[in-house]
């Protein structure tokens, strides 16, 4: 069967814009993507710029955007998407700046990754190096199974809008370290001071497009949250996030319901210029009818909810 | 076909106008429900996040609920299904979890055996009710109308726990915005996200997200959005104001639940469906379905209900074969 495939390209020296590419190609039996680009380079335009090197899903070179997805193109079946799209169209992982067809730059990426510093820190290590891990001790929840992609930052919404953004695929690898035991309190609480800073966990949306398009399921969302779980349990509370969780377990105890009358006022805390800045939204609200009554009756059984909650809590 | 009603607590609280309009109009499309009065917060993601027991106990609790009554789950809000669906899966495959979620709800003399399912409003119209059945109950069709649907994250990802729509490429909304006779819009920002879980505390974030999917809408000449979230309409109604300021543009897109939409085609009078509690003008729907609604009882044609079809042909509707 011959398909068409539409390929973005884009070379910097020569392009104002990135413009589109129609290959037409005979796909055969169980072709991947990679397969169809390395076809088309080799047959019918070599210019034609992307990366790959292992072409099994191991080495992470080759994520880019199929069909508005983030996907590696070596795991992704021509046919498949054809089936699914009735095309195929190509381009590079979005919100990174491209240098020439679908090769993106990743030094944002990268510098994200080394900025939360992938490395055990403890004040006391022995000489010969970090000791191996006590046995059965860690739970890394699979994060250490990242090939470093990109598809999640790519397919990141907090990251579309805020390039600022530590992302998905830092964050899990934080996470790797805080749940690491060889590494000491002070080193943790270090940690998790600066991860729940701007840029940090708490500008997660829990959108779980990561969740989705990871190729490895890592599942870095699961990981932010269990970042924000750690900072809280060390007694990190005073960010807008925290309060937003703490406020709403609070909440859900003693109404059975949220009462988003009182939620705002809860992440607010004690700040006068926050609870300013709410207000006149509340009011217009108020004036639609929107503002559930503060002091509306818990639901029945609360007891019951409150006392689970209490259980849980430890 | 008989549902337990989850409610959730946006429906209860910020948004009474979803649960008013679901109540208008589920009868009409066959649908009967047992509300679930005592059941909690899902937990919306949040309570996860300092507690994952403590989340998922509130979630076994209300399937225990329903299962008592012998009923499946309905929910209204996306956020509720997509915690509700991750929890679901999580207890029905996990014995040991499943039995020590139990054992915190034995105070109250319940236990979740794991035979419970829980749809969305949006899944039971499309799946259950069926589409035919959506058109024979529309009265008056939002022919010429562009309606932007916009998911939400929660009724769409993880899709493993969800197992209705393709994430990537969903199309449940669009069936029911056709069956009403309006038109979709097609735009990439339809399965991203809202930023509501974090507007308190982030308000920029969010609002550039928000901003830049109402604006894309708004670009591919939506006259109005659809969502069967009421967390992503507070965000996209309650903050539209903000969130046009923060990406430089004039929005003004009326923003509908799910059922509202459903009920305004069904000939729901638009006072039942509560939709002058949002902050974002609906008059200009209303409007145009007011004006079709009288020209529907006006024609000359007419006995028994007509129906006006997209291309304006009449057609006559269930009372024909008796008249």
């Amino acid at each position: 069967m011959r398909l068409a495939f539409t390929v973005q390209r884009y070379s910097p020296e020569s392009d104002s814009a990135p413009h589109d590419e129609t290959y037409r190609l005979d796909v055969t039996r169980g072709m991947t993507v990679l397969d169809a680009l390395i076809r088309i380079k080799n047959e019918q335009d070599g210019r034609l710029t992307f990366r790959y090197s292992c072409r099994s899903a191991i080495c992470g070179s080759c994520a880019m955007t199929i069909n508005d997805a983030e996907k590696l193109a070596c795991r992704t079946s021509v046919r498949k998407e054809w089936e699914r799209y009735g095309g195929i169209t190509i381009e590079p992982l979005r919100h990174l700046p491209v240098l020439k067809d679908l090769a993106v730059d990743m030094r944002s990426f990268w510098g994200k990754v080394r900025a939360i510093e992938p490395w055990i820190q403890a004040a006391h290590l022995p000489p010969t190096g970090p000791l191996s891990l006590p046995a059965g001790s860690a739970q890394f929840h699979n994060v250490d199974a990242c090939i470093m992609c990109g598809a999640c930052v790519a397919a990141c919404t907090v990251h579309e809008v805020d390039q600022g953004f530590l992302g998905p695929a830092a964050l899990a690898k934080a996470y790797r370290f805080v749940a690491d035991p060889r590494e000491d309190s002070a080193a943790r609480t270090a940690r998790l001071e600066v991860l729940q800073g701007p840029t940090g966990m708490w500008d997660c949306t829990r959108c779980n497009f990561c969740v989705e398009v990871c190729p490895k399921d890592v599942k870095p969302m699961e990981a932010i949250i269990r970042l924000r779980r750690a900072a809280i349990q060390a007694g990190m509370t005073d960010t807008g996030g925290a309060r937003h969780v703490v406020g709403f377990r609070d909440l859900i105890a003693r109404f059975g319901r949220l009462n988003e009358a009182l939620m705002p006022l809860k992440v607010v805390g004690l700040s006068l210029r926050r609870l300013l800045h709410v207000l006149p939204l509340g009011v217009r609200m108020l004036l639609k009818g929107k503002v559930p009554n503060p002091l509306h009756p818990p639901i029945e059984g609360v007891q019951h909810v409150r006392a689970l909650l209490e259980r849980t809590r430890r | 076909m008989r549902y337990a009603l989850y409610p959730g607590c946006a429906a209860k609280g910020a948004t009474p106008e979803l649960y008013q309009s679901t109540m208008a109009i589920i009868g009409r499309l066959g649908i009967e429900v047992a509300e679930l009065t005592a059941s909690s917060c899902c937990g919306a993601g949040v309570v996860t996040e300092a507690d994952p027991e403590g989340a998922l106990a509130l979630n076994a609790r209300t399937f225990a609920q329903a299962e008592r009554l012998g009923l499946d789950i309905m929910t209204i809000c996306g956020t509720c299904q997509g915690v509700m669906s991750s929890a679901n899966r999580q207890l029905k495959g996990d014995a040991a979890l499943l039995q020590r979620v139990n054992r915190l709800l034995e105070p109250e003399g319940l236990t979740y055996h794991g035979n419970v399912q829980v749809k969305h409003l949006l899944w039971i119209v499309v799946r259950e009710v069926g589409l035919a059945k959506l058109k024979d109950e529309v009265q008056v069709t939002l022919g010429d109308l562009k309606i932007a649907p916009f998911y939400g994250c929660y009724i769409l990802r993880p899709s493993w726990d969800l197992g209705f729509d393709d994430p990537e490429n969903p199309t449940s909304l669009e069936k029911v915005i056709r069956a009403v006779g309006a038109e979709p819009v097609d735009y990439g920002g339809k399965i991203k996200c809202c930023g509501f879980p974090i507007i308190l505390e982030k308000e920029d974030i969010a609002l550039a997200m928000n901003g830049a999917n109402l604006k894309e809408a708004k670009d591919g000449g939506a006259d109005a959005m659809v969502t069967p979230c009421p967390l992503c309409h507070m965000s996209l109604d309650i903050y539209q104001e903000r969130a046009a300021k923060k990406v430089e543009t004039n929005l003004n897109l009326p923003v509908l639940h799910l059922p509202q939409m459903l009920g305004l085609a069904m000939g729901v009078p638009s006072r039942e469906l509560g939709v002058e509690r949002h902050l974002v003008p609906v008059d200009r729907i209303v409007k145009v379905v007011e004006e079709r609604k009288s020209k529907v009882t006006h024609s000359p044609l007419s006995h028994g209900p007509l129906h006006l079809r997209s291309n304006g042909q009449p057609r006559r509707g269930k009372g024909e074969g008796a008249s």
